[in-house]
């Protein structure tokens, strides 16, 4: 249809692809809103850890399950306590160093903002602890994703025909196994560790990774400019890192956003199952869970990391999507 | 079409032995002892129970012979559950999980494919913003978010159902919503996207012109078409609700195959997780093919390769 | 009286970069049996004339805001949606201008042609099959039995274009607007399909209003012609009088770029500049930036309005725009 609404004004100063997909994202108040929303979560979780009284760890069994705002007061000794961290040996030192050298305030007052969990944690500490492991396991799951997913992708699009066929052929006989279960056999059978978590939530995710930048490849690859590339003699390799995947950069991009909520929702689910993050360490997934247990008689347990989880990851979302418009992105539709 | 369908059943039997391989070897190689148990036993006893499981002949000859039982139809004893046999377990706890999951997968559909259409026919509109702010909020609250919200509500506060357990006819209704509100929200976001696409087309525009009714433009024209993603969806949806089940099995309670396998596999008793592992791949790779024929059939241009 | 008269149409579309008024008071009529052309630039507006009085426009965000157009006597503007629906598919037919999107690749090609019948004609399946196997053996499609059975993609363009035309023609309408019909296809492809065209008109009796950017083929088969500019209607006459006596600087302009009325080796002449952004038009001669001859003696305070030079042929009296000595 030659509708006048089609002709619409062209753009006379050059633009790139890039510019073009910023103004289009900023006019998306929504996806913006969202951005700026996960950075706060980011700051909170990482610098706000940083200048937080609490120790996530420290447990005080006289101020079990306290409700949010509940005030406590500490002694010098307990003040020290939280700041220096009793995990690991060398801050135990550094603690009686402290509390010989007679630092800190006498007594003080401070305010349990959630409140407290059933062992006296502060529970503002441990979720922002918490958020900091999940979001450490969601990014670098993701890498490990990003990683292979492009690579494999990017060959099997570029070599094409018959190697094409067979390494998307493997590609389909993966997805088709039931990754989640060998998550849990391995996670329950090798003990859980955090690497290892990275590594097979990240196995999961690289599938459909893989299979969207290979078919953006197979375009890019017909195209002149690797022709021309090619005819200058430069090797494959250079080829497929230096002018392929630059080109994929956008899907990737989108793509890799709506991942990181698919990996936090998993490590949570690990986590919830006891199978994820173990204790003392916390990630949502484990604060989240102990929070249902408690449910009916503290519900504020719950609430905090709940309502945090929730929130981030439906700023995953929508900025994501916000992207995928922005760079008018299809993506494939699974 | 005949061959595309040889080819991915043929597929399908090779990832179903992949699976039984993969897990039987990851299962034998991890550290510790299955029978291992906080009392000591009396070593003759060991020894029987070992010869019981084949633990006393090498690697490849125990492979070699759970292999034939498989073939069988013998899924072996449990390890830890004393005199049961895997079968068993699995014919117990099966109706449990397939309820739930058809359930879930029922209310999924029932309400997510009516929502995506009609957020997509009245596009940009309060009725498609709402639907689609819900179908957020939807895919934001995990299972185990909202499960713990679900009982809360209608579990304790207005005591409609059961809290958790297996016990009366109702027991289904928490759980498969729990689950079903998750997927009813993916599916609604992934209907309306094709739905759009495919009303965005030319030959809805003939359609148009043809005198053809809305109502009929919508379930004639465009909801065949339009429905593709979705049902290529199902196969994956209903891998996510049988692991799914996992978690919402743990939330609720409920002796179903999840609870089973999780349990299984903390306990290290081997024959229990190799027969629930292969029964879930089985289970998940002949969904697929059939969602593949589906999408196949949905689409008359796949379907003359 | 004409079977279609339109008098001053306006549609616009409301979108977020401000008003687009895409047809501004268009006026033309179509006699029973009659061929009319509409020719213009893309976004001339041609396309949105025809779409906006059958309903096809998508409201909001356009809007009709005024005029008339009167089908056998009633007023299409006016009609409800239903009624409007009665009409398209049965009295009024249309067809598109790139086949191989316009068909519904999920359904079988025999359901779509019969589909008009089945709706208008309240037709079952088994009354409408042997008509759509007896319309598709009229536009000249072998083995008509078997290819109704089929899907879309096993037809090629060219075929594709014939389902489209048996399938608006399969209700006997007395009016068909072809959309760019041949736009898509192959040179040797378009003869056919205008042929065919001609060729189920005469059996008919229908009326064509043949939608088209160019004039070579309005030459060929239309009684009498339209030229659209910017949502406005710039000259209309008699196809003879026309290619005769065009009155119209952009009228010349487009004859002047006809490849094959150019002389061999020369350079093919383009108008020059790009048509007007329709939302950010004010008033005055829509033409006058893009008019080489003349274009500073267009209006430029007021829009030129439509005078009738001769019998049937009527233009915008714009000084810029009109052959110097007859205006």
């Amino acid at each position: 249809m030659t509708t006048a609404a089609a002709t619409a004004s062209g753009e006379i100063q050059g633009r790139s692809l890039w510019q073009d997909a910023w103004a289009r994202l900023r006019r998306n108040r929504l996806a913006v809103v969202c951005i700026f929303v996960l950075g706060f979560v980011i700051l909170f979780c990482t610098v706000g850890s940083l200048l937080c009284n609490w120790s996530p760890h420290v447990t005080n069994l006289d101020l079990k399950a306290k409700p949010p705002g509940y005030e406590e007061t500490l002694d010098r000794e307990t003040w020290l306590r939280h700041k220096y961290d009793d995990l690991a040996p060398e801050e135990e030192q550094r603690f009686a160093q402290a509390l010989k050298a007679g630092e800190g305030p006498e007594n003080v007052t401070l305010r349990h903002w959630l409140g407290t969990d059933t062992l006296g944690r502060d529970l503002l500490a441990r979720t922002m602890q918490g958020g900091r492991v999940s979001l450490m396991v969601a990014g670098i799951a993701t890498a490990v994703a990003l990683l292979i997913g492009v690579t494999y992708g990017a060959v099997a699009g570029y070599l094409g025909g018959r190697t094409d066929d067979k390494m998307m052929r493997f590609v389909e006989i993966l997805r088709a196994l039931p990754f989640l279960i060998f998550v849990i056999l391995l996670t329950t059978m090798f003990g859980t560790r955090l690497w290892l978590i990275y590594l097979s939530i990240g196995a999961i995710e690289w599938l459909t990774m893989a299979r969207i930048v290979r078919t953006q490849v197979l375009g890019l690859a017909r195209q002149e400019f690797v022709e021309a590339a090619r005819s200058l003699g430069l090797p494959t390799s250079r080829i497929i890192f230096r002018h392929i995947i630059p080109n994929v950069l956008g899907p990737v991009i989108v793509y890799a956003t709506l991942t990181v909520p698919a990996v936090m929702l998993l490590e949570a689910g690990l986590s919830f199952l006891g199978l994820g993050v173990q204790p003392p360490q916390s990630s949502w997934g484990t604060l989240i869970s102990e929070g249902a247990d408690q449910m009916e008689t503290y519900p504020w347990l719950l609430a905090g990391p709940a309502a945090l989880f929730s929130i981030t990851l439906f700023c995953l979302n929508f900025a994501g999507d916000g992207l995928r418009d922005a760079m008018d992105v299809k993506t494939a539709k699974d | 079409m005949l061959r595309f369908t040889v080819s991915r059943l043929l597929q399908a039997i090779v990832v179903v032995f992949a699976v039984f391989t993969l897990t039987f070897f990851m299962v034998r190689l991890a550290p510790g002892d299955p029978l291992a148990t906080e009392k000591a036993i009396h070593p003759d006893v060991k020894r029987s129970l070992q010869e019981r499981y084949h633990l006393d002949k090498s690697l490849p000859e125990q492979y070699a012979l759970t292999l034939k039982s498989y073939f069988a139809g013998d899924l072996g004893p449990s390890m830890k559950h004393q005199g049961m046999w895997n079968a068993k377990i699995i014919s117990d706890s099966w109706p449990v999980s397939l309820t739930i999951g058809l359930m879930a997968l029922i209310i999924a559909v029932a309400i997510g494919i009516p929502a995506g259409v009609i957020a997509a026919v009245r596009r940009n509109t309060w009725v498609d913003n709402s639907a689609m702010s819900m179908a957020l909020l939807g895919i934001c609250l995990p299972g185990f978010v909202m499960g713990p919200l679900l009982i809360a509500l209608f579990g304790i506060k207005l005591r409609w159902f059961n809290v958790g357990g297996w016990y009366e006819a109702t027991d289904w209704v928490l759980p498969a919503a729990t689950m079903g509100i998750i997927y009813a929200a993916y599916i609604a976001r992934l209907t309306r996207g094709g739905m759009l696409e495919i009303l965005n087309q030319d030959f809805i525009r003939t359609a148009r012109a043809k005198g053809v009714p809305e109502l009929k433009i919508v379930t004639h024209h465009a909801l065949r078409g339009g429905l593709i993603p979705v049902v290529a969806y199902l196969g994956p949806a209903l891998a996510g609700i049988t692991t799914g089940s996992f978690i919402i099995e743990t939330i609720y309670n409920l002796p179903g195959l999840g609870s089973h396998f999780v349990n299984a596999a903390v306990n290290k008793d081997y024959t229990l997780v190799l027969a629930t592992t292969v029964l879930f791949a089985t289970l998940l790779v002949f969904v697929n093919f059939f969602t593949d024929i589906l999408v196949a059939w949905l689409n008359p241009k796949v379907r003359l390769t | 009286m004409p079977l279609l008269d339109v008098q001053n149409l306006r549609v616009a579309f409301h979108t977020r970069n401000g008003v687009v008024r895409a047809v501004t008071g268009v006026s033309l009529s179509v006699e029973k049996g009659q061929t009319v052309g509409i020719v213009g630039e893309s976004g001339s507006g041609k396309s949105v004339t025809c779409y906006s009085m059958l309903g096809l426009i998508p409201m909001p965000p356009g809007r009709i805001e005024g005029g008339t157009a009167n089908f056998d006597g009633v007023d299409l503007l006016k009609m409800s949606r239903a009624e409007l629906r009665a009409i398209r598919g049965r009295r009024i037919s249309m067809i598109f201008q790139d086949p191989m999107t316009s068909l519904n690749p999920y359904m079988r090609v025999g359901d779509q042609v019969m589909e008009p019948l089945r709706i208008h004609e309240g037709l079952c399946k088994a009354e409408a099959l042997p008509k759509a196997i007896a319309a598709l053996a009229e536009v000249g499609i072998k083995n008509p039995e078997e290819r109704v059975r089929q899907y879309p993609h096993e037809f090629s363009g060219g075929m594709r274009q014939r389902v489209m035309i048996a399938m608006s023609m399969i209700t006997r309408p007395e009016l068909l607007i072809a959309d760019e019909p041949t736009t898509a296809l192959d040179v040797t492809i378009q003869k056919q399909v205008l042929d065919l065209i001609k060729e189920r008109q005469r059996a008919l009796g229908s009326a064509v209003i043949l939608i088209t950017h160019d004039l070579a083929v309005v030459s060929e088969v239309c009684d009498y012609v339209n030229v659209m500019y910017a949502g406005r209607l710039v000259e209309s006459a008699p196809v003879g009088e026309l290619f005769r006596n065009p009155r119209h600087a952009y009228t010349r302009s487009l004859m002047r770029s006809i490849p094959a009325l150019q002389p061999k080796g020369g350079t093919l002449y383009t108008i020059p500049g790009m048509p007007p952004d329709l939302a950010k038009l004010g008033p005055g001669c829509a033409f006058r930036v893009r008019n080489a001859e003349n274009g500073y003696l267009c209006l430029t305070d007021r829009d030129p309005e439509i005078i009738e030079i001769a019998p049937g042929h009527r233009v915008q009296n714009c000084p810029g725009c009109l052959e110097r000595g007859n205006a």
